[in-house]
């Protein structure tokens, strides 16, 4: 009988080889995945901002990964904010009534508008958009915009009908009227209504605003409900609500590409411009890449992506972004009255001076309108 | 001299510190939290009253309690009466193995978020659902149930009747059935039997099934936000808008720190209730 070794040297070589390798080869994967690990940027946007629709293509370009942060409210986006230690985020989506409380507190860099195409913007006040520049010196661009109007169901309301907000208070619409529950779309309508348009619906004095509030309570009868961005998609997509007030496009726009016969105009007491805009927070220290994704969001084909963008589409605000919506999506572009000569043109809305900008209250603090919101809330 | 239990007082300690760290710690907190002072969106520490002041002085603080407490109220007697008939079906007339697997079945809505399960609500109670359509092939309706109390109060029934079934099933199963045996020798009718004899056995657990009620539908936010449509807004609700706007925390503790008090004085009131002897 032989007598065998049970584990020869060789084989015992070999197979510690294998099994090095074997259990080194996670470490190794690792290790090289952590070379090539991609460059988070933190951050802070409206829902939607930082979905793969918008961002997955300059990711891939430039290997950084977008980490959001989600928010609903400018209130919301102070708060994240101030509970969160410097440096949490680099880059904000914000409103720009908003923005402006940013530069005040000194939160966002400045930025050259020498590095955006400032001539291509379609408007001029997108130029010098109130709130986004302070002592001539620019801090947050303008990306995107929308209008709040009259939005509707096409069953029930006519386009006619929609054409004045008074048809919130038509009797066919009785609980059928709903609100997106922020104060400030839905008061700034109803001072519109009042015909406080100059200078802002938002700049009213004492007697006004007590005018505002007399009006927006005779509503209340009308009220169906007060909803948050889920609730008003789906009250307004089960024919729940005919009407909705202080919304726009955001919402319609998304339902109407699913087919819901629901759709949004301005009336002729004018309409709230909500307007987006980025800026850099000072404590980043990826500035240099958040910076080159501002630059994106402002080229043609960034532009195009905000205006597509699943979570809720936003006007372009650059001719060469319009051009390009123009090419690769007619439809969506048909659709919004992005196409020049358009009688609904968005452009031409705020050229003819039907468009106001959404603000905070100028002469009412902003507590003092949340705090009759909430007292509407339970008349 | 009786020398402390140390045995005893090691196994009661995990209890007392987790409640005063899950517990009392954050009521403290909270309280403390309502005095201090909100200045450009950040909380600073103070000890001012102009928290309670204004919360206190606001009618549509007072609305929204008063409407809660209604509510609640109104989801406690509901729940209590809609699941004492399954209930007492289940601890006296099916088998033990068909009352664990029914008790099974009922836990199983727990398995699912229950934002989901309200949001499923919109479906079958929406104008054009299916309620509504059923409804209409008998001649009825359209009925608006969505964005009401009635919606609100389905979505308490969602969240709470599963849990106050069990409760009462269990406490049933667990009454002397010689006690029952004895009240119909005596010749007590079915319902007598019931509410002279069944009904004080377990009386405990049927308090304890209306409190947990009681406090779930007082502090939800998701039905009367998502089937109430907000109207009128509930306590939680208004924590939820005090806080978005103006990020005032401290108020939105004052709310809480009111709902912690009617919490509190209601579930001691009814477990004082419940173990208080008859005379």
């Amino acid at each position: 009988m032989t007598d065998k070794k049970p584990f020869s040297r060789r084989q015992f070589l070999r197979t510690g080889t294998v099994a090095t390798g074997v259990l080194a080869a996670p470490m190794i994967i690792t290790s090289r995945k952590a070379l090539a690990q991609a460059v988070e940027i933190n951050m802070l946007g409206w829902y939607g901002t930082a979905e793969p629709d918008m961002v997955a293509e300059f990711e891939a370009a430039n290997n950084v990964k977008f980490v959001p942060k989600y928010y609903a409210g400018g209130d919301n986006m102070l708060a994240a904010l101030a509970q969160n230690p410097p440096g949490t985020f680099d880059l904000i989506h914000t409103d720009a009534e908003y923005a402006q409380l940013l530069i005040d507190s000194e939160l966002v860099d400045e930025l050259d508008p020498s590095d955006y195409p400032m001539d291509d913007l379609m408007h001029d006040d997108f130029r010098n958009f109130p709130g986004h520049w302070k002592d001539g010196k620019l801090y947050s661009l303008i990306t995107r915009y929308g209008h709040l109007g009259v939005s509707y169901n096409k069953d029930a309301v006519t386009r006619e009908e929609a054409m004045t907000y008074n048809v919130f208070w038509d009797e066919k619409l009785k609980g059928k009227v709903g609100h997106f529950d922020w104060h400030l779309p839905t008061l700034g309508q109803m001072s519109l209504l009042n015909g406080n348009n100059d200078p802002s619906p938002f700049d009213i004095d004492e007697a006004a605003w007590s005018a505002v509030q007399e009006k927006t309570l005779s509503l209340k009868p009308q009220v169906g409900g007060y909803f948050d961005f889920g609730g008003t998609f789906a009250s307004l997509k089960n024919g729940e609500m005919l009407a909705m007030v202080g919304i726009g496009d955001w919402v319609t726009g998304i339902l109407e590409r699913d087919g819901a016969p629901v759709s949004s105009v301005v009336p002729e007491e004018g309409g709230i411009q909500w307007t987006e805009s980025y800026s850099v927070v000072s404590t980043s220290t990826k500035k240099d890449i958040v910076k080159k994704y501002i630059e994106y969001t402002i080229s043609p084909e960034g532009q195009v992506k905000s205006a597509q963008m699943l979570g809720y589409p936003g006007f372009a605000v650059t001719h060469g972004g319009r051009a390009l919506l123009n090419e690769v999506d007619p439809a969506e572009a048909q659709r919004t009255g992005q196409v020049d000569g358009d009688p609904n043109d968005p452009v031409k809305l705020i050229s003819d001076g039907r468009i106001h900008y959404r603000k905070v209250p100028a002469q009412q603090s902003l507590e003092d309108w949340n705090d009759f919101w909430s007292e509407y809330k339970n008349a | 001299m009786n020398r402390p239990d140390v045995y005893a007082s090691t196994w009661r300690l995990p209890v007392i510190v987790w409640q005063c760290l899950f517990f009392v710690g954050p009521l403290l907190f909270m309280i403390a939290v309502s005095f201090f002072l909100v200045k450009n969106y950040r909380m600073q520490e103070a000890f001012e009253m102009a928290n309670w002041s204004r919360m206190m002085t606001r009618g549509y603080f007072w609305d929204a309690y008063w409407y809660t407490l209604g509510l609640a109220a109104a989801s406690t007697v509901l729940a209590t009466c809609l699941a004492f008939p399954a209930a007492y079906g289940l601890a006296f007339k099916v088998s033990e193995s068909t009352r664990r697997w029914i008790i099974f079945l009922l836990i199983i809505p727990f398995f699912t978020s229950y934002l989901v399960r309200t949001f499923s609500w919109y479906v079958l109670l929406a104008e054009s659902g299916v309620v509504n359509a059923i409804l209409g092939k008998l001649g009825f309706g359209p009925y608006t149930m969505l964005n009401s109390a009635f919606g609100t109060l389905v979505g308490y029934m969602t969240l709470t009747l599963p849990l106050v079934v069990i409760l009462q099933t269990l406490s049933l199963a667990n009454v002397n059935r010689s006690l029952i045996e004895a009240a119909h020798n005596l010749g007590a009718g079915r319902m007598r039997t019931i509410f002279t004899v069944i009904v004080p056995s377990a009386k405990v657990g049927l308090i304890i099934g209306a409190v947990f009620c009681f406090i779930l539908s007082f502090g939800d936010f998701v039905a009367p936000y998502y089937l109430g449509g907000s109207k009128p807004p509930t306590l939680p609700i208004l924590i939820i808008d005090t806080t978005k706007s103006g990020q005032q925390w401290p108020r939105a503790a004052v709310v809480a720190v009111v709902m912690m008090v009617t919490l509190l004085t209601a579930a001691f009131t009814a477990i004082t209730m419940a173990y208080r002897k008859r005379r």
